[in-house]
């Protein structure tokens, strides 16, 4: 096939219109998150005083931290599916998690404490958390590679780590509906690990799957 | 320089709001670009510049398959580009070659004179011939015989909806696997 008839073959082709990857990366999340839930809901479940909780503020800073990274790495992570975009003007999307963390910390210390520091940060769950955070995110890392792929990521690296950042806020999301830990020191450590843990796989499936 | 890299876009906006005659205009201008884009990369890798036009289809097919990711509200050539040199160093990198490809190279050509197609094409070609048997006849026929979407529909007994189907698919089929690393 010579280069002109690839080329009438092409624009034969022009009616064809494909999905945005936007709605590709949302449908494949759709459809991986009801074995997230299944998994949690069978090894976890939610904390059992979950309506006395939710009026201390540091349980809800935690789906607020949570679903701030999943946010930012599916905006970051769509943006980068172009293959002209730059991180430039992004990346502090993902500060925005980080930050209210520090601000949760913060505001703990200036708040007296029954508990010392280290017994906070180390927590009662720490072991669940760090296995719990990327198990549940296995299948919801599986979707947003899948979802991602419909892009052209030039860095799939980069774009994988970020398909592991978006599915370990999401993960954690659920997690910490189950986790009593509350303190921000208890997921600034925990959580983080094995959000880390997640993004690590990410980038390294990505930099397989993603290229085109 | 400007003045066409302005005309593609407006080619690629027509196209994508369903012109196919501007899409067709479109890929036609771009393809001397990218061959000459190819050739440059292929001479700094030190590999011969006959395979350039493996390349340039690699980039066509590229461009095709992953258009619903250009922004219509921004600039064409910058996607291009970026589509291309991926391409580029993908196809350098399953010679055996790592290379690094500057994204001027690409802004270079737009100067330079166009370059003719050489030595035949064989790797797409090879493709074609691993495809489930009605997807290799209906992108003959489209292809090779320039038969329109209705003419292979009524060759071959299929709806027109499942010839752009078997079209399609068998478009993405084509595309070479990326090569790891």
């Amino acid at each position: 096939m010579d280069t002109d008839q690839l080329i009438n073959t092409l624009a034969a082709d022009n009616a064809h219109r494909s999905r945005p990857v936007g709605l590709v990366l949302a449908l494949a999340l759709l459809a991986a998150a009801p074995v997230s839930i299944l998994m949690f809901v069978a090894e976890l479940g939610v904390r059992p005083d979950v309506m006395t909780a939710m009026h201390n503020p540091f349980f809800d800073l935690k789906f607020a931290v949570t679903l701030a990274l999943a946010a930012a790495a599916i905006a970051v992570s769509l943006h980068l599916s172009r293959p002209e975009a730059s991180l430039r003007g992004f990346v502090w999307l993902l500060a925005i998690p980080a930050g209210l963390l520090v601000a949760g910390i913060s505001g703990e210390m200036m708040m007296p404490q029954r508990l010392p520091m280290m017994t906070r940060l180390v927590g009662h769950n720490s072991k669940v958390c760090m296995t719990a955070v990327p198990l549940l995110s296995l299948p919801l890392l599986a979707a947003s590679l899948i979802g991602l792929r419909h892009g052209a990521p030039t860095r799939p690296a980069l774009e994988g780590a970020l398909a592991g950042l978006l599915s370990a806020g999401l993960a954690a999301t659920l997690y910490a509906s189950h986790c009593t830990d509350d303190s921000p020191l208890f997921v600034a450590t925990w959580y983080s690990i094995g959000a880390a843990l997640v993004t690590a796989i990410g980038a390294l499936a990505g930099s397989r799957v993603l290229r085109f | 320089m400007r003045e066409r890299e302005d005309e593609w876009t407006g080619l690629m906006r027509s196209a994508i709001s369903g012109d196919g005659a501007a899409y067709h205009r479109l890929l036609k201008a771009i393809a001397p670009v990218l061959r000459a884009a190819a050739r440059r990369g292929l001479a700094r890798a030190g590999q011969p510049v006959d395979q350039s036009e493996d390349i340039v289809q690699d980039i066509l097919l590229a461009v095709h398959l992953k258009r619903h990711t250009w922004d219509a509200n921004a600039p064409f050539a910058p996607w291009l580009f970026a589509i291309a040199r991926n391409k580029l160093i993908d196809a350098l990198r399953r010679r055996g070659k790592r290379v690094f490809v500057n994204i001027d190279d690409f802004a270079e050509t737009l100067a330079d004179q166009p370059a003719e197609e050489t030595a035949s094409p064989g790797e797409v070609a090879a493709r074609l011939e691993t495809l489930p048997a009605r997807q290799r006849e209906v992108l003959q026929s489209i292809a090779v015989e320039s038969a329109s979407i209705k003419d292979t529909a009524r060759k071959f007994a299929m709806s027109e909806g499942a010839v752009r189907v078997a079209l399609h698919r068998g478009l993405a089929s084509l595309t070479a696997k990326p090569r790891e690393q």
